[in-house]
């Protein structure tokens, strides 16, 4: 019974594709009769569709499409329309947002930012017509909504790095540019500029519960991977009728830790901890440069940043010698 | 397939170490332990102090007449003696045209002669060194610079930049200044004219380099934004690369901004920032209607220098090596003396005063 333990499913079933629950009335067709793929079904269900698209797919994926579109040739067109100068500099090149000159106006050249307040009007656009169809398809299939609300704390999270906190700062150039380098040399410019982000507690909050989020991740999968020969991940039966698998895995984690969680609670945990990381951060954010303009100084007044022995260095331009 | 797997495995880790430097290392503590502040250096490097040129015979030491008294047309060094003229117009032959040698600025027929412009730009460059000699111990301490610490045996030193081309309109080609893997931008894509806001010397267009707040909460006094900020961080990664050294060299990474947290050699570099202008300001760029137009940048200035001149990747050019010693030419007034006699028929007046060449 060493078939679970490996990174990839070994057993891939096969017959006729399963179709699902009657949709309610009103629903449009699904699209596809569903058919396997063997590579899929080794990282996942070998089975590829029928998808439900709805309006709101059809949508976010035109808008996607659109905004991916600006971005792309944008990028393209920086480097005169070269396929090979735009593979080589792909890492480098990026979509500005407005400078400050132009302040939070929607109305700004094209060139100077305007492709960027489109690009993010259309990917915004996309990201929350995405959000709806997660929604209303977990309805369609009688299920909750954690999953469109931990995906509502990541667009929360979007949108305070490109419209809330620009909006309240009156300044698109607070913004984070489309690009991959351009993006994380913002992320370090915003640091130095705020006085050191490390010491907003929001980023710090946001940090334990990214690296928690991990941590708990681990332990879960390795403990149902674990429990896995005994039917472990059948994890819904085991919620409603606990059987050996589960008895084990909470076992486990008694003996080791003195604490375990139980079937249901282990995803308590780990959706905050997930739905925490984004939102916490978010605030964070937003609170950068409207509240505190120098977190360093905050959390020296706050008493939690370490001093450290003076060196005695002394700023040059207080000593009268600037007008060297 | 585990051979193949195998062969994978190897040249997956082959290719991600090829991209390390794998020769031992030397980690030297400059803060507070705790801080992450050291530095960490190849023990062996390609590049060492050897590489200075000796002296081209024995220093001169004796008394004679002064090289003015001796020469027509000697501006700067009219106060040594001949035989320390002769001696220093030999290194610097040497360090800046050692295949052209003296021709390169003279006219052999007549040696006092300004109608090379290259001998016009040597004496300019003449007053920097002693002024960077003399009144700015505070950056070059006792150390000093000659000719050679940035020109290293090339007339025009390796490592300059010139102001940028205005931005183009519309997005073809537009790069907006940034997002170019160059070394003015230690290959990021922050933006690549940074040197030309902060270093030009002229106070009128030199932005100040601080960037962060003063004070805990948002106020007046400090409304750059997020966007400001990126050339003054490529600036500083300038200043890094140009020193072979990390941020922690002079900032601890806790907080950039407080100078009582800061090593001595932030104040040093703050000296080196303002000499930068300095040079530039009162020594390079009045030189744009000496220098010919395969000299300048697209705008039509000079090539200017910036920390990359002189250090070459060192956090002491040449390792520290105290060459300037051995050159007491170099340590002078930065005075240029109107020549006494005429230098040509055709200059009847020297060109030359103490502030504009031209």
């Amino acid at each position: 019974m060493a078939t679970y333990q490996n990174i990839f499913t070994q057993v891939q079933l096969r017959g006729e594709p399963e179709a699902g629950i009657a949709l309610p009335p009103g629903s449009e067709p699904r699209i596809g009769k569903g058919t396997f793929n063997h590579l899929m079904g080794i990282i996942g269900h070998a089975q590829i569709g029928p998808v439900y698209l709805g309006w709101t797919g059809v949508f976010s994926l035109i808008f996607g499409f659109f905004a991916i579109e600006i971005i792309g040739l944008n990028m393209l067109a920086s480097v005169n329309w070269d396929p090979i100068q735009f593979v080589r500099m792909l890492p480098w090149l990026s979509l500005e947002p407005p400078g400050p000159q132009y302040g939070f106006s929607p109305f700004v050249p094209l060139a100077e930012g305007g492709w960027w307040i489109l690009a993010g009007f259309f990917l915004t656009a996309s990201i929350l017509l995405w959000w709806v169809r997660t929604y209303t398809r977990a309805r369609a299939l009688g299920m909750g909504t954690h999953v469109a609300w931990a995906f509502a704390s990541a667009i929360w999270l979007y949108l305070v790095l490109g419209f809330i906190r620009p909006m309240f700062m009156g300044s698109w150039s607070e913004a984070v540019p489309f690009g991959i380098f351009p993006h994380l040399d913002w992320t370090a410019a915003f640091s130095i500029r705020y006085g050191n982000l490390f010491y907003n507690p929001f980023h710090a909050f946001s940090i334990a519960f990214l690296y928690g989020s991990t941590l708990l991740f681990a332990m879960h999968g390795a403990t149902i991977l674990a429990v896995g020969r005994y039917g472990g991940e059948r994890e819904i039966e085991q919620i409603t009728d606990r059987g050996t698998a589960s008895e084990r895995a909470a076992l486990f984690w008694r003996w080791t830790m003195g604490f375990n969680a139980t079937m249901e609670s282990i995803h308590r945990w780990a959706w905050w901890f997930a739905v925490l990381t984004t939102l916490t951060g978010g605030i964070g954010i937003l609170l950068t440069g409207t509240v505190v303009d120098n977190w360093y100084l905050w959390a020296q007044q706050h008493g939690y940043a370490s001093l450290y022995p003076d060196t005695g260095v002394i700023d040059p331009a207080t000593q009268g010698s600037s007008a060297q | 397939m585990k051979r193949t797997l195998a062969i994978a495995a190897m040249a997956t880790a082959a290719l991600t170490l090829a991209g390390c430097e794998l020769g031992p290392k030397q980690s030297v503590q400059n803060g507070h332990r705790g801080t992450g502040m050291d530095t960490i250096k190849l023990k062996k490097v390609a590049m060492a102090k050897d590489d200075v040129p000796a002296p081209p015979y024995d220093m001169p030491t004796g008394d004679g007449p002064k090289a003015a008294t001796v020469y027509q047309n000697v501006q700067v060094l009219g106060d040594v003696t001949e035989e320390q003229f002769t001696y220093t117009m030999a290194a610097i032959t040497n360090w800046i045209a050692p295949e052209q040698g003296c021709n390169y600025c003279h006219n052999p027929e007549n040696m006092a002669s300004d109608e090379i412009y290259t001998k016009v730009v040597a004496r300019k460059m003449l007053q920097m060194t002693r002024n960077i000699n003399t009144n700015w111990n505070k950056h070059v301490g006792t150390t000093g610079v000659t000719c050679w610490t940035c020109h290293r045996g090339q007339a025009v030193p390796a490592n300059y930049w010139a102001l940028p081309e205005p931005g183009k309109k519309g997005v073809i080609g537009n790069l907006h200044g940034q997002n170019s893997p160059v070394a003015a931008s230690a290959y990021s894509s922050l933006p690549t004219a940074s040197l030309a806001m902060y270093l030009t010397g002229d106070p009128k267009t030199d932005k100040s380099i601080r960037v962060v707040s003063k004070g805990i909460h948002p106020s007046s006094a400090n409304t750059l934004t997020t966007m400001q900020t990126e050339p003054q961080y490529a600036l500083m990664m300038h200043l890094s690369t140009s020193l072979g050294v990390n941020c922690t060299f002079c900032h601890n990474a806790q907080a950039f901004q407080p100078w009582n947290i800061s090593t001595p050699q932030r104040a040093t570099a703050w000296y080196g920032l303002r000499m930068v202008r300095d040079v530039n300001g009162q020594y390079i760029s009045p030189l744009a209607d000496t220098f010919p137009a395969h000299r300048k940048g697209p705008m039509g200035d000079p090539f200017k220098v910036s920390c990359a001149t002189c250090h070459q990747g060192k956090n002491k050019p040449m390792d520290g090596y105290k060459m300037a010693k051995d050159y007491p030419a170099l340590w002078g007034s930065p005075v240029a003396v109107p020549a006494a006699a005429p230098a040509a028929p055709e200059q009847p007046a020297a060109p030359a005063v103490t502030t504009a060449t031209h």
